[in-house]
C-alpha cells in the first residue's frame, strides 16, 4: 500500500459517500453542498493524475460558479423540499435494479479497454513547473483551436437564451 | 502507484449514482444536480484515460465539457425559474405540457 493508494481509497469513498448522499437528501440545499464536495474531491483526484489546470478550472468553474448558481435558484424558488407526491411503488426497486446493471456493465467495458497493469504515473515535477500548462496550451491553441472559438459562441447562446428566458414578459410577446 | 482502472471503475460508480438520481428523485434541480455528477465523472474518465497515454487530448475535452456544462445549467435553471413563474410549481411530474 503506497501513501497514494491510501489517498485514493480515502477520497473514493468521500467521493461515493457524497454522490449518495447528493441524491438521497431531502433538502435540496444539502444536496447542493453534498455535490460541492464531491467537485473537491475530484479536483484532487485530477490533481493525482497530474492535470492541475482540470482540478484548478473544476474548483472555480463547478464549485464556485455553477453551484453558486443552483443555490441562489434553490434559494430563490424557496424549494428546499418538495411536498411528497404519489410515487410508483416499482419505480425505487426498478431504478436500483437498473442501477446496478449499468454499473455492472460499464466497470466490465471501460476496464477491459485499459491495458493490464497500467498505473497512474505519479505527478512528479511536471505539475509543479508550468510545463504542464504550456502543452496545454500549445496542443488547445494549436490543434484545438477551431474548437475553442465555437465554445465562445455556444457561451455567448447561453447567456442571450437565459436572458430572453427570464425577461419574457419586457420583451414584447406576451 | 495507483491502476488506472481504479480510476475508471470509480467514475463508472459515479456515473451509475447520477442516472440513478435521474431516476428516483422528482425535484428538476436534482435532478440537475444528477446530470452535472454524470457529466463529472464522464470527465474523471477522460482525465484517467489523458494520463494513460501521456497525451492532453482528453484534458482538452474534459475543458470543452466544462465550459457545456456551464452554458447548460444557465439555460436550465432560467427554464426552471420560468416554469416556476407559471406554474407555483416544480414537480417533476406536473410538468407533463409544452403550453404553460
Amino acid at each position: 500500500m503506497t501513501s497514494e493508494l491510501i489517498v485514493f481509497l480515502v477520497l473514493s469513498l468521500v467521493a461515493i459517500a457524497a454522490a449518495l448522499g447528493m441524491v438521497f437528501s431531502r433538502n435540496a440545499v444539502y444536496s447542493a453542498l453534498f455535490l460541492v464536495l464531491n467537485f473537491t474531491t475530484v479536483a484532487i483526484f485530477y490533481l493525482l493524475l497530474g492535470a492541475p489546470f482540470i482540478a484548478m478550472s473544476q474548483i472555480t468553474v463547478y464549485a464556485g460558479a455553477i453551484m453558486v448558481l443552483f443555490l441562489f435558484v434553490i434559494m430563490l424558488l424557496g424549494v428546499e423540499s418538495l411536498a411528497p407526491s404519489k410515487s410508483l411503488p416499482w419505480q425505487k426497486p426498478l431504478a436500483f435494479s437498473l442501477a446496478v446493471i449499468l454499473v455492472a456493465e460499464s466497470v466490465y467495458l471501460l476496464a477491459s479497454r485499459v491495458q493490464p497493469n497500467m498505473m497512474v504515473t505519479a505527478p512528479g515535477i511536471a505539475v509543479n513547473s508550468m510545463d504542464n500548462l504550456r502543452e496545454m496550451a500549445m496542443t488547445m491553441f494549436n490543434q484545438f483551436l477551431l474548437p475553442f472559438e465555437v465554445t465562445s459562441v455556444l457561451l455567448l447562446v447561453a447567456m442571450v437564451g437565459a436572458i430572453v428566458l427570464t425577461n419574457r414578459e419586457k420583451v414584447g410577446r406576451k | 502507484m495507483v491502476p488506472v482502472d481504479y480510476y475508471i471503475i470509480l467514475s463508472a460508480i459515479l456515473f451509475t449514482i447520477g442516472a440513478m438520481g435521474v431516476l428516483i428523485r422528482r425535484n428538476p434541480l436534482i435532478i440537475f444536480m444528477s446530470i452535472e455528477l454524470m457529466l463529472n465523472a464522464g470527465n474523471l474518465a477522460f482525465v484517467a484515460f489523458s494520463n494513460m497515454y501521456k497525451s492532453f487530448n482528453g484534458q482538452i475535452f474534459v475543458f470543452f465539457v466544462i465550459a457545456v456544462a456551464a452554458a447548460e445549467v444557465a439555460v436550465g435553471l432560467a427554464l426552471i425559474v420560468e416554469i416556476f413563474k407559471t406554474k407555483k410549481n416544480i414537480n417533476i411530474d406536473e410538468m407533463n405540457s409544452l403550453k404553460g
